[in-house]
């Protein structure tokens, strides 16, 4: 976390307020310190299911499961990790589940370890070959109004959308 | 069903022995008053073996695809309505595809929900290959060592009464890895649309809502 989070340091506990007035009650995640602050809250929350994975593809299918019950859901994930959601996302695209994640990307503004380069830039075409609607949020300002819409066009109109948290916004981790 | 496969089906058999059970009998008699539940099948076999047993039924939402998502599909569900019982019917094949899903169900451990792997040995859908069942792998021992507590493997008739009490337990998730034959699922033709089996689902558990 770098110069972008002091600008406006609350908008993960922002993040949180809103995803659970939203009533998100389950919190699939793979760590990662892009999403501490929503992960650890979610740890401390009785209200919800704090779900860690072992892979992210767990995650699609799990929110689609709490869809069924009328639960809502989030997957908290690497960009490295839409890689491994790909096929799961046609149970999304195919039985049409409201689906929202958040993704805190890499190979991205800044990236200094060449390794996170394909699979970073190759997270908006990969997930829009899937159907899956793309935000990007650079600016700590636009954070909280962006999931914001992400969740009205989840789970008002039924959509895929995966909100990207960019690097200009949570930093780059340093090497 | 043609004379290639017919050979690789007799194969298989000759070479699965201690798989003996017929999964159309079987499955049936695992589960009991199927209306306890409600269902997410595995692609392929189970989803056969859950259509017939529910006659296609809203409370079961059977997969074509997205092989290895049955675990996670039936947590999520599991943690969405602890008050109804919730039971995954897998397969060897598609259970392998995912095994982290156990590890993570361990930790989750919701008691409303039941996993049933129908091992046969075989990728019975793509011409009877040997799965890794077959060769060794034990998906019970696999179950346990992710830390789910209450598992059992059942191989014979004989147990399928007490299993049918087992998978019905409310102290944890539990896991039973059904040994059968490797033979034909029961042919029902179901309904394949994802989205219009999530709307029934939902209709029939949720209402208009």
């Amino acid at each position: 976390m770098q110069a972008a989070a002091t600008t406006a340091p609350d908008w993960p506990e922002q993040l949180y307020a809103l995803l659970r007035q939203n009533g998100v009650t389950q919190f699939a995640y793979v760590p990662d310190a892009g999403h501490r602050v929503l992960i650890d809250k979610s740890l401390a929350d009785p209200e919800v299911h704090s779900i860690p994975l072992t892979t992210e593809e767990e995650g699609v299918a799990l929110v689609a499961g709490a869809d069924l019950g009328g639960a809502r859901g989030v997957l908290l994930m690497q960009s490295s990790g839409v890689g491994n959601c790909i096929n799961f996302l046609s149970l999304v695209k195919g039985g049409r589940f409201p689906f929202l994640t958040l993704i805190s990307m890499r190979g991205d503004f800044g990236e200094g370890n060449p390794w996170q380069f394909p699979m970073g830039q190759a997270v908006e075409p990969v997930l829009e070959a899937m159907g899956v609607i793309c935000l990007r949020v650079e600016r700590p300002e636009d954070v909280v109004p962006t999931v914001s819409a992400a969740l009205t066009m989840v789970f008002k109109s039924g959509q895929a959308v995966a909100v990207l948290l960019t690097q200009k916004l949570i930093g780059a981790k340093a090497f | 069903m043609d004379k290639t496969e017919a050979a690789a089906r007799r194969a298989a058999a000759v070479a699965a022995p201690g798989y003996v059970l017929d999964r159309r009998e079987a499955v049936p008699k695992l589960i009991g008053r199927h209306e306890d539940f409600l269902f997410v099948g595995g692609l392929a076999g189970s989803a056969r073996d859950l259509a017939q047993l529910t006659g296609d039924g809203p409370s079961a939402y059977l997969l074509g695809g997205v092989m290895g998502a049955a675990c996670s599909m039936g947590l999520g569900l599991a943690l969405a309505r602890p008050d109804k019982r919730v039971l995954v019917l897998t397969g060897d094949g598609e259970l392998l595809m995912n095994l982290g899903a156990l590890a993570t169900i361990a930790v989750m451990n919701p008691p409303n929900l039941a996993i049933v792997c129908v091992d046969n040995g075989h990728y019975g859908e793509t011409g009877w290959q040997q799965s890794h069942t077959a060769r060794g792998v034990d998906l019970e021992r696999i179950a346990a060592g992710a830390g789910i507590k209450a598992t059992r493997t059942i191989a014979d008739a004989s147990e399928l009464e007490e299993g049918s009490r087992f998978i019905r337990q409310g102290n944890g998730t539990c896991f039973v890895l059904l040994r059968v034959a490797p033979t034909e699922p029961p042919a029902y033709k179901r309904n394949l649309d994802p989205a219009s089996c999530r709307e029934r689902f939902r209709a029939a558990l949720l209402g208009n809502s």
